[in-house]
């Protein structure tokens, strides 16, 4: 693990989040009701494969699995951008498909093989998508980045499997196209608009 | 969200006999829709029952040349399978139209049927909606109700169905089977299964309680030209603001509207007349459209003429 007395900007937001608790009082008011409705509801256990490793967490049925993703498992590179799968930042490979991780409850996903950006590769080791986007500048702030990259990688799938997309003009006949990844893609929004070098990256990654 | 217990049904039949045994239970298969409705608190069911393990999760042939597709199967496997892609083109036209990739990866055919209206009051919990809070009025009416419904709209409510897969199923005449918690099954012709909003605008369906969809039966193709077009306020991932569903071959035309009503619209006695202002004035007749969506009855029209224009082509 990590340098205990290093500074992430996790930490930090940690820090400051129980700073604001001590100075305001309904906040923790509020903290202790959370506590008290989470004792209301029975545990589940759920199990699954998350980046290849078997995992077995206890939860309150409520957990989303990007919830569990982020906070149960400790993998936070899965954003939650809207909580509501207008985003797509919370994007994961689920038994090979991309879904909204925020849209789908953990406990559901028992027995499932999950892949999230961590899984894709390292820092050490980029997906070729990674080194991609990283070629291209296929973002800015990169809060929508680990998003983009597992439906991107999933995206490329779909077509190579014939799926067919709103901008395919023979439904028969399925293809890669400048315009099929912007259609394909519109689930991942992106604040920053590096729209055009997501494109090229992923086309990049397409004739590879 | 609310707290719920959950539960994995075994069964069909035990899935309707646990969703009659937990007051306040609903039915969980893709979860798109509902549990965004559960984190706002508009859905807060007490009890969720996954669907997800019935095997109801096959298109398979049916004797008589149709098509039965299993009640979750996912949208991106409908719009995928040869057969639909083939013979049913409207449908997997439909199906790529709405949502997004990822959506459409959990989304399945049952609940893509019952997903709740976009209506932006329904969604606002500090505004009144007879569909959410039954009795408390209508903030649409008089609101902004741009995307909102122009035809068998009610002094309760002016939402619409946001579906396409049903405008393309409606078009195709498509039964909905159910199994009850008794087990009895029943197969409910789709333009029966939607409802009008009337003065209940929160019942939506013919569905009694505990009764569960099992599948959707198309019946055989119809052959033709297979047209699917959407309007909408941009080009992906957007509810419709016009959508026209046509199947047009020798002889015959089928036409059926989306971003209209409360349900799929669709007006049989049109599909006899010639030309597309004839037939919109058909398809419209009886529109009560608002200051803010009158512009549907005319982008209705031009849809229309261009659907047609390109069957015909």
């Amino acid at each position: 693990m990590s340098d205990p007395n290093e500074v992430t900007r996790r930490t930090v937001l940690a820090g400051s989040a129980a700073a604001a608790g001590i100075a305001a009082t309904p906040a923790i008011a509020k903290e202790t009701h959370r506590k008290a409705s989470a004792r209301m509801t029975p545990q589940m256990p759920v199990s699954l494969t998350v980046n290849g490793k078997a995992e077995t967490l206890t939860l309150d049925p409520r957990v989303t699995l990007l919830d569990a993703l982020r906070e149960h498992l400790h993998l936070t590179g899965s954003k939650k951008g809207c909580d509501h799968g207008q985003c797509g930042a919370c994007t994961v490979i689920v038994n090979g498909r991309r879904i909204n991780s925020c849209l789908t409850l953990a406990v559901m996903h028992e027995g499932d093989d999950v892949t999230t950006i961590e899984g894709l590769g390292s820092p050490e080791k980029l997906h070729p998508m990674q080194a991609a986007f990283v070629k291209h500048d296929g973002f800015q702030c990169g809060y929508c980045t680990p998003g983009q990259i597992c439906s991107s990688v999933a995206m490329l799938g779909e077509i190579q499997a014939g799926i067919p997309s709103h901008v395919t003009d023979d439904l028969m006949r399925v293809g890669f196209s400048d315009a099929e990844v912007r259609e394909r893609m519109s689930g991942n929004i992106c604040r920053c608009a590096a729209y055009p070098n997501i494109v090229a990256a992923i086309r990049e990654v397409h004739e590879a | 969200m609310r707290p719920f217990t959950y539960e994995r049904a075994a069964s069909a039949q035990a899935a309707a006999q646990a969703a009659i045994a937990h007051p306040g239970a609903k039915f969980i298969a893709g979860g798109t829709n509902l549990l965004d409705l559960m984190k706002l608190q508009i859905e807060t069911p007490t009890h969720l029952i996954d669907v997800n393990h019935l095997g109801l999760d096959r298109i398979e042939k049916t004797g008589d040349g149709g098509l039965r597709i299993g009640a979750h199967v996912r949208n991106t496997d409908l719009a995928a399978d040869k057969t639909v892609r083939r013979d049913y083109a409207v449908l997997s036209r439909a199906l790529v139209s709405g949502a997004s990739g990822q959506l459409r990866n959990k989304a399945t055919t049952a609940g893509n049927l019952l997903q709740r209206t976009r209506c932006p009051y329904f969604y606002d919990t500090s505004k009144p909606c007879n569909k959410r809070k039954p009795g408390t009025g209508c903030a649409a009416i008089g609101g902004f109700s741009r995307n909102l419904a122009i035809l068998g709209v009610s002094e309760a409510c002016i939402a619409t169905h946001p579906s396409d897969m049903a405008v393309a199923m409606r078009l195709l005449d498509a039964t909905i089977e159910t199994v009850n918690p008794q087990g009895i099954t029943r197969a409910i012709p789709i333009a029966q299964f939607h409802r009008l909003p009337g003065d209940t605008p929160h019942i939506e369906t013919v569905l009694q309680p505990g009764e569960l969809i099992t599948g959707v039966v198309l019946p055989k193709p119809l052959g033709g030209r297979h047209v699917y077009r959407k309007v909408r306020d941009r080009a992906s991932y957007a509810f419709a603001n016009v959508s026209v569903a046509a199947v047009i071959g020798d002889g015959f035309q089928r036409l059926a509207f989306g971003g209209l009503a409360h349900k799929p619209w669709r007006v049989e006695a049109a599909e006899s007349l010639s030309g597309a202002n004839a037939i919109a004035d058909a398809v419209l007749a009886g529109a009560r459209p608002t200051p803010l969506n009158q512009f549907k009855t005319t982008l209705t029209r031009r849809t229309l003429a261009a659907v047609l224009r390109e069957a015909q082509a």
